[in-house]
C-alpha cells in the first residue's frame, strides 16, 4: 500500500518541505501586510523572499574570537535536521524511508535542534546570542516531555513506532478526535521547536534577536529557513500522526495529504501571530505541573483502549 | 553482515574513537562536550547498524539532550570555558596513561585469546519488539529496579542541588502564600 | 573478524575514558570520561548481542541499563558538583579530598 524508498522521493521530500515552508512564510507576510493596513498584493507576499539574494551575497559580520567551527555546525544542523525528519513522513502513499522506529527518528531529529541552536548561540562569542541559546534549552526542557508523550500516545494507539502503521491504525477515527490533548500538545511542541510565535523567546526582541542576533548573511538565512522548515515538517508530521494521513473520500491520497498539511500549516501560522511570547520560566512550570501529568493521562487512554480490544 | 554495514561500522568506529580522544585533547569546553557528543552519537550509530535501531536512535536522542545540558554545566563550572587561555587541567598524567594503556592491552589480549562461542539462536524479526517483551516480561524486575533508581536519582539530585527548603519558601510557620521563590512560575501566582 | 574489531573499539573507548577519569582534575571532565567508558560498554553489549546471542532479549536490556546508568551518573554528578560548588566554590577533585585516608 505504502511505497517506500523510490529514488525520486529523496528529491521530492526536501522540495515539498521547502515548498510548504515557502507557503508558510508567504502566508505570514500576507497576514503581516493585512494587519499593517496595506493591501495584500503579490508584492507584499513575496517581500520576505527579496531578502534571500541579498543574504546570499552580503558580507558576513564577524565578532572577535568566535568559535567559527561550532557556530557553522549549529547553524547548519537546524535546517538539515528538519530535512532529515521528513525521511519518515509519509505523503500520500509515498515515504522516503519507512523506518520501523519512525516516530523515535522524528523525535531524535527534533532534539538535534537543541544542539544546533545552542551552538548557534555559543559560536559568535556574544552575550545576547548565548542567552538566546540558553533560553532555547530552558524552553526545550519544558516542551520536550509533553511532546514526547504526545508522540507516545499516537504510537501506543497504533501499537507501532512505524509512521505508516500509525496512519493505517486510524481507519475511520482520527487520533486528533479521540486524543485531542495529545494533538494540541503536539502542535504547541511544533511551534516550540521552530521557536516561532509564542515560543520565539530564544530569538526575543528583548535580547536583540538572541540566537539570530549576531548572525548575518547566509548563516542568518539558514537559521531562519531552519525555523520555517521545522514548522513545515511539524505540520507535515501532524497529518500521519493525528489526522489519518492521506485517507479521505473522493480525492487521491496525495491530495488529501496536501490539503491536510496546508490546513495544519495555516492554523499554526494563524496561531503564532495571535499569541504573545511566553517566558520560559513561566512555561516550564505550566509544562511540568499541568501539561505533563495530563499528557501522561492522555497516553494512558490509548493503552487502555488497546487492552480492551 | 554485508559490505555496506561493515564499511559503516569501520567509519563510525574510527569517528567514535577520534571523538573520544578529542575530548581530552581539546581546550575549549564547548568543543570538548560536542566531541563527546559526536563520539556517543557514533556509538548510537554502531548500535543501529548492529540491528538495534530503537536503542541506537534512543541513544542518539538521549545523548544530544544530555550533552547540551552538560555543556551548560561545563560553561558554568569550568574556568576558561572557551579555551581562549590554554591551560593544563591534568594530574598524574603518566600514571593514568600507564594504567589505561595496561587496561587496553589486557582487554585486547583477552579479546583475541578467549575462545568465543559460536552464535546461538537466530535474530528476531523485530528487535524493538524483542527488547520490549524482554523488559516487560522476564526482565521486569530489571525494569522496575531501573525505574526506582531513576526516581531516587531525581529526588536526590533535587535535594543536593537546591539550597532552599520549605522554610525558605513558606516562611517559619509554613503559612506564607504564595511561596517566596526567586523566579515566579506560570501556574497559580 | 568484525566481532573482535568491535570489541577492540569498545576497549579503546573504555580505556580513553579511563584515562580521562583518572587524569582530569575537574569533576565535570571526570564525568565525561565515565560517559565514554559507558559508551564502550554499550558497544561491547551490542556486539555480544549481535554476534553471540541474538535470540536473547537480555542482551538488549544490558544496553538499556547502561544508558540509564549514563543518565543517573550525569544527574548525580552535576548535583554533587552544584552542592560542593555552592558550599565552597570548588570544582576540582584535588580541593575536595576531605575523606582522603
Amino acid at each position: 500500500m505504502v511505497e517506500a524508498g523510490e529514488w525520486w522521493m529523496l528529491l521530492a521530500a526536501p522540495a515539498a518541505l521547502l515548498g510548504f515552508a515557502l507557503v508558510a512564510v508567504a502566508g505570514n507576510a500576507a497576514l503581516d501586510a493585512r494587519s499593517a493596513g496595506r493591501s495584500v498584493t503579490a508584492t507584499a507576499v513575496v517581500r520576505p523572499f527579496l531578502a534571500v539574494p541579498q543574504a546570499l551575497v552580503t558580507q558576513q559580520r564577524r565578532m572577535p574570537a568566535p568559535d567559527r567551527l561550532l557556530w557553522r555546525v549549529g547553524v547548519v544542523v537546524v535546517p538539515v535536521a528538519a530535512v532529515l525528519s521528513t525521511l519518515v513522513i509519509p505523503f500520500g502513499n509515498h515515504v522516503v524511508a519507512d523506518l520501523s522506529v519512525g516516530v523515535v527518528w522524528f523525535n531524535a531529529m527534533e532534539v538535534l535542534t537543541w544542539a544546533g541552536l545552542w551552538l548557534a548561540g555559543w559560536g559568535p562569542n556574544a552575550a545576547f546570542s548565548l542567552v538566546g541559546g540558553y533560553r532555547f534549552l530552558a524552553q526545550g526542557l519544558a516542551y520536550e516531555l509533553p511532546l514526547m508523550f504526545a508522540l507516545i500516545s499516537a504510537a501506543t494507539g497504533a501499537q507501532s513506532l512505524r509512521v505508516t502503521d500509525v496512519v493505517g491504525a486510524q481507519h475511520g477515527l482520527w487520533y486528533a478526535v479521540w486524543m485531542p490533548f495529545a494533538f494540541v500538545v503536539y502542535l504547541a511542541g511544533v511551534l516550540a521547536f521552530s521557536f516561532l510565535g509564542p515560543f520565539a523567546y530564544p530569538a526575543g526582541r528583548d535580547i536583540a534577536g538572541g540566537v539570530l542576533g549576531e548572525t548575518s548573511g547566509v548563516d542568518r538565512l539558514l537559521l531562519q529557513a531552519g525555523r520555517w522548515l521545522w514548522l513545515a515538517a511539524g505540520a507535515a508530521m501532524a497529518v500521519p500522526l493525528f489526522l489519518g494521513g492521506g485517507a479521505g473520500p473522493g480525492l487521491p491520497t496525495w491530495a488529501w495529504s496536501l490539503i491536510k498539511t496546508l490546513l495544519v500549516l495555516g492554523l499554526l501560522v494563524w496561531v503564532l501571530r495571535r499569541m504573545p511570547v511566553i517566558r520560559a520560566d513561566r512555561y516550564v512550570e505550566l509544562a511540568w505541573v499541568v501539561l505533563l501529568p495530563l499528557s501522561i493521562v492522555q497516553a494512558l487512554v490509548p493503552a487502555l483502549v488497546n487492552l480492551n480490544l | 553482515m554485508g559490505l555496506t554495514s561493515t564499511v559503516l561500522l569501520v567509519v563510525l568506529g574510527v569517528l567514535a574513537l577520534t571523538g573520544g580522544v578529542l575530548v581530552f585533547t581539546l581546550n575549549s569546553m564547548a568543543r570538548v562536550t560536542f566531541a563527546l557528543l559526536g563520539s556517543l552519537v557514533c556509538v548510537g550509530g554502531v548500535v543501529t547498524v548492529l540491528g538495534l535501531p530503537y536503542l541506537g536512535v534512543v541513544i542518539v536522542l538521549m545523548m544530544v539532550m544530555e550533552m547540551v545540558i552538560m555543556a551548560v554545566f561545563m560553561i558554568a563550572y569550568m574556568m576558561n570555558p572557551a579555551g581562549l587561555m590554554p591551560m593544563s587541567m591534568l594530574h598524574n598524567t603518566r600514571g593514568s596513561l600507564v594504567i589505561s594503556g595496561l587496561v587496553f592491552a589486557a582487554m585486547v589480549a583477552g579479546i583475541y585469546v578467549v575462545p568465543w562461542p559460536d552464535r546461538t539462536g537466530a535474530r528476531p524479526k523485530d528487535t524493538t519488539f524483542q527488547v520490549g517483551m524482554s523488559l516487560m516480561g522476564d526482565q521486569m524486575l530489571t525494569m522496575v529496579t531501573l525505574g526506582f533508581v531513576l526516581l531516587a536519582t531525581m529526588i536526590a539530585t533535587v535535594v543536593l542541588a537546591t539550597h532552599r527548603g520549605r522554610y525558605d519558601r513558606f516562611g517559619d510557620d509554613l503559612d506564607q502564600r504564595p511561596a517566596k521563590d526567586p523566579a515566579g512560575g506560570g501556574v497559580g501566582r | 573478524m568484525t566481532f573482535e574489531l568491535l570489541l577492540v573499539l569498545a576497549a579503546g573507548l573504555f580505556s580513553t575514558g579511563l584515562f580521562g577519569a583518572l587524569s582530569q582534575q575537574s569533576i565535570v571532565m571526570i564525568m565525561m570520561g565515565i560517559e565514554l567508558m559507558i559508551g564502550g560498554v554499550i558497544v561491547a553489549a551490542a556486539d555480544f548481542w549481535y554476534f553471540l546471542a541474538p535470540a536473547a532479549g537480555s542482551g538488549q536490556v544490558v544496553i538499556v541499563a547502561a544508558v540509564v546508568a549514563m543518565a543517573v551518573e550525569m544527574a548525580m554528578g552535576f548535583a554533587v558538583t552544584t552542592a560542593i560548588y555552592r558550599a565552597r566554590q570548588v570544582d576540582m577533585t584535588d580541593m575536595a579530598e576531605d575523606l582522603k585516608g
